[in-house]
């Protein structure tokens, strides 16, 4: 896939976007929240983003929604990302490394098995 | 935080939670001056003066969870601790811009760090606010002239229509249009 560039390369991608075939999540759409307080970026939240991002990019994942939250409260535990797919339960995850986000985009989010060594237990 | 602009998001994301509807992030780096200077203006729900004067106090913050606020305080000190400053003006129901600077070539001034992935990530994080982006450089005077990228995300908006940021070949442009202007930016500005 060439890299686009140019605004008229957009108007050519809405078209195609809406045709093409990917790769969709276990169980349809998927949520990604990631924490992004002061604690959060101060523990390596961007670059947990920039992973998560990373992989829907290279991997053509479609169907997933990513937002940010503040502090939740349990800073000494960031980075936290919180993960739901489908109508499946909100799992939050603790200390998410960008090695961590590949393992949870590509077990949980694609696969549907919960990362259970990362979980922060409700 | 090891990079400006960690700080940068971080003062972002405070725009964000006031509801800001439109944010404004600017960076120059004034290479004869000396100075690398950065703001971030909103249109959110501002401050009276009072609570304008208190978020530079650590132990001031609007959140719930924590009784501590730092991401002004420290980018107050890490400014502060390069011969720098740190500026914010607010007003109630107008907005809140905050404007900071170093001395460029200070020994313990921070790396700018990673533009690209800081206004990527908040795009696609708050798509429903409007994100603007400047970044100038001002080389030595035999290097050339000001190289400046600005980026507005509004005409792509436009163009892309009601497709998710997060499709990934919406991504993909996004990513590639922050970076290479970028680096358009700081090739020929500081000789990278």
């Amino acid at each position: 896939m060439a890299t686009i560039k140019s605004l008229d390369d957009l108007k050519r991608l809405r078209e195609e976007a809406l045709e093409k075939r990917r790769v969709k999540t276990e169980g349809g759409n998927a949520q990604v929240i990631v924490g992004m307080g002061t604690c959060g970026i101060a523990a390596g939240a961007r670059e947990t983003m920039k992973a998560i991002l990373s992989q829907i990019e290279t991997e053509e994942i479609s169907g997933i929604t990513v937002t940010q939250t503040g502090c939740i409260g349990m800073c000494e535990r960031e980075p936290i990302v919180q993960v739901m797919v489908g109508e499946g339960p909100k799992v939050t995850y603790g200390k998410v490394t960008p090695e961590v986000a590949r393992r949870i985009m590509k077990e949980h989010v694609l696969s549907g098995k919960v990362v259970e060594d990362f979980v922060i237990p409700a | 935080m090891r990079e400006i602009t960690l700080h940068l998001l971080d003062i972002a994301e405070n725009s964000v939670a006031a509801q800001a509807k439109t944010v404004f992030i600017a960076v120059c780096e004034d290479i004869p001056a000396d100075r690398l200077s950065a703001s971030v203006k909103d249109d959110g729900k501002g401050m009276d003066a009072e609570t304008l004067a208190s978020v530079v106090d650590p132990f001031v913050t609007s959140r719930t969870t924590r009784k501590v606020g730092l991401g002004i305080p420290l980018l107050k000190a890490a400014a502060e601790a390069c011969d720098g400053q740190l500026q914010m003006a607010s007003q109630l129901g107008k907005g809140t811009t905050l404007e900071v600077e170093f001395r460029r070539s200070h020994i313990d001034r921070m790396p700018l760090g990673d533009l690209g992935s800081t206004i990527l990530t908040l795009v696609v994080a708050y798509p429903h606010i409007h994100w603007l982006f400047s970044y100038k450089v001002i080389p030595d005077v035999e290097t050339g002239a000001m190289q400046e990228f600005l980026f507005d995300d509004a005409p792509i908006k436009a163009e892309i229509g009601d497709i998710p940021l997060t499709e990934p070949d919406v991504l993909a442009f996004f990513r590639n249009y922050l970076e290479e202007g970028i680096l358009a930016v700081q090739q020929p500005a500081l000789l990278i």
